[in-house]
């Protein structure tokens, strides 16, 4: 489990969904191809709107990542954080899943004494530091999402800082939804370079419904066919259309 | 296998008189009162065997372990301490579920941030040389402290010595630095990446001394280093170490204790300057005395500046040798 990758949807929405299957649903069947989806929600006044807070998490819970909703102005440090943390999650189930093959029955790092479980979290650290990562960034905009994604590009960038400052690799793709006929459309294919983004994010049409099941859905097909069937997959096995290294 | 969102929004809040029970090693500590709180975690005073110590939860069990894994290397460590002494490493067993906690030895003292508001800038100098003493052997130890700010500092009350707090944003070197704080962050200003190297560290001491000399934090413009620029050079309190400020800034010091020496010649260089001033002064007064009105707004910043460095230097000395 040395050198593997975790692939990552983050989804960046501002509510509720009003056309297609349930994004819940769709976040779930990303999980079952190996694929964590996190969710964050960016809201003017996060206080009120409790139905798309509770899209957000149920996205979340169902694709096995983390949600976080948070006002535009923190908007950067959260997409960084909400990013690592579900990475240091995934590889925590994955090593979770190791200890139980091992110990048996519901051993889990918790379970373990405080002392081993410091060693357990070094091992943690490093696989977050070197293990590669792919991110399909899924960006909604949607009408009501227009005066927000200036800051959403701001934070993709700080986002591109961090994730370049580790060991690993990283390859970043961005679809937005809702598409012209289709439910997204592709705005930048797989790259090492995040920071491409600046120049295509100005050109992004804003308007039209929130597809958001849909927009998931199309994005688990970006992720490489191969190797989609474990959280952390191996490197030896072969891409198709997906990220290239 | 079962994953659920780590993040726990609400802080951990005890009444004092609670009693923590250590399932591991089945130690017992009682609440006495609320320490302080920041963005993981939340620290309270308790009564212990080993007298008052100090208690940290954390919403997130992950940073807490890594925390702890740092301070452990430094309980072997001879010379003066780079942390907060740990005492102990448990879990509490609640009827809402399982809490991770670790106890540690209390600092008393106030955080530098509050020292900053009540004492005068010339601590400020004082304080960093201390810092950059202490950031030095721990880059040394192959760390980088990462989440360097006022509230993660604090002076000691008994002998006014800057200790460390909060290790959950320090990272190995080379690594990708695991917390950091926006304003005190060089990829927040554009100014490099968050690999965590010394100048890294060094960047954030850069900016703990514009803080203390601005008193507040400030968002970044459009163009975030001429901003910083601008604050160092038209900033009188940062003004005589301009040099030194724009060095760390464009991460140019790779060791902490280049960047002390620098600040150690800088004072001893305005000293000499200083004192050469004063005796020229005395010697031509009445001659000049058209001349020195036009200039008395900025000579007298100037005089301030250079009064602030000689009372600097003296309680440096003071501090630093003789304590
Ligand atoms: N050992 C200690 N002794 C005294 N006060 C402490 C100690 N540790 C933390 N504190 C206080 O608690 C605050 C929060 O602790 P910190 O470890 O920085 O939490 P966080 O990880 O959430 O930032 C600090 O700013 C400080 O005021
Ligand atoms: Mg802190």
């Amino acid at each position: 489990m040395n050198k593997g990758t975790i692939k990552q949807i983050l989804l960046i929405t501002d509510g509720c969904s009003n056309q297609g299957e349930d994004p819940a649903a769709m976040a779930a069947l990303a999980k079952e191809h190996g694929i964590v989806v996190n969710v964050i929600g960016v809201m003017e006044n996060y206080e009120t709107d409790d139905r798309g807070m509770k899209e957000i998490d149920n996205i979340a819970s169902a694709g096995g990542g983390v949600s976080q909703v948070v006002q535009t102005k923190q908007l950067s440090q959260t997409v960084q954080m909400v990013t690592r943390q579900a990475m240091t999650q995934t590889i925590k189930g994955v090593v979770n899943q190791e200890l139980q093959d091992i110990l048996g029955d519901s051993q889990s790092m918790e379970d373990l004494p405080p002392e081993k479980r410091g060693r357990v979290m070094e091992v943690v650290d490093d696989l977050g530091e070197t293990v590669n990562l792919e991110v399909c960034i899924l960006v909604d905009t949607s009408a009501s999402m227009k005066t927000k994604l200036p800051t959403v590009r701001e934070a993709l960038l700080d986002l591109s800082i961090s994730l370049t400052s580790r060991m690993g690799e990283n390859q970043f793709c961005l679809y937005t939804f809702p598409g012209k006929r289709k439910a997204t459309s592709k705005i930048m294919s797989w790259t090492p370079k995040i920071d491409h983004i600046s120049q295509v994010f100005s050109k992004l049409a804003s308007g039209g419904v929130t597809p958001t099941g849909p927009a998931i859905r199309d994005v688990i097909k970006s992720f490489s066919t191969s190797s989609r069937r474990h959280l952390i997959s191996h490197d030896d096995e072969a891409y198709d259309d997906g990220p290239r290294y | 296998m079962t994953m659920k969102p780590m993040m726990m929004d609400q802080d951990i809040k005890l009444h004092p008189g609670t009693r923590i029970y250590g399932k591991w090693h089945k130690k017992t500590y009682q609440i006495m009162r609320h320490l302080g709180s920041g963005a993981q975690g939340t620290v309270y005073l308790a009564h212990s065997n080993q007298g008052e110590v100090a208690i940290k939860f954390s919403k997130d069990p992950s940073s807490l372990i890594s925390e702890v894994n740092i301070l452990k290397r430094f309980v072997a460590l001879q010379g003066d301490p780079l942390g907060p002494y740990l005492y102990d490493v448990d879990d509490w067993v609640t009827n809402k579920g399982t809490i991770n906690f670790y106890v540690m030895e209390r600092i008393k003292g106030v955080t530098l941030d509050d020292s900053i508001r009540h004492k005068g800038f010339e601590w400020v100098y004082v304080f960093i040389l201390q810092l950059l003493k202490d950031l030095s052997r721990l880059h040394e130890l192959g760390f980088v402290f990462g989440d360097l700010k006022p509230e993660n500092l604090m002076i000691t009350e008994s002998n006014y010595r800057i200790r460390c707090l909060d290790f959950g944003g320090t990272t190995q070197l080379g690594h990708s630095i695991k917390e950091y704080t926006e304003f005190f962050d060089r990829g927040y200003w554009g100014m490099g990446t968050r690999k965590a190297e010394p100048s890294y560290d060094l960047f954030a001491v850069m900016m703990i001394f514009i803080y203390a000399a601005e008193r507040r934090r400030f968002n970044k413009t459009e163009h975030p280093r001429d901003q910083l620029i601008q604050k160092i050079k038209t900033n009188p309190k940062l003004k005589p170490f301009e040099k030194i400020l724009l060095k760390a800034l464009a991460g140019q010091f790779h060791h902490a204790n280049d960047m002390r020496q620098a600040f150690l010649y800088k004072m001893n260089e305005t000293n000499r300057i200083e004192s050469r001033i004063t005796r020229r002064r005395t010697a031509t007064s009445p001659s000049k005395k058209r001349y020195q009105k036009k200039k008395t707004v900025s000579g007298w910043i100037g005089a301030s500046v250079w009064a602030v460095v000689i009372i600097a230097l003296y309680v440096m000395y003071t501090v630093l040798y003789v304590m």
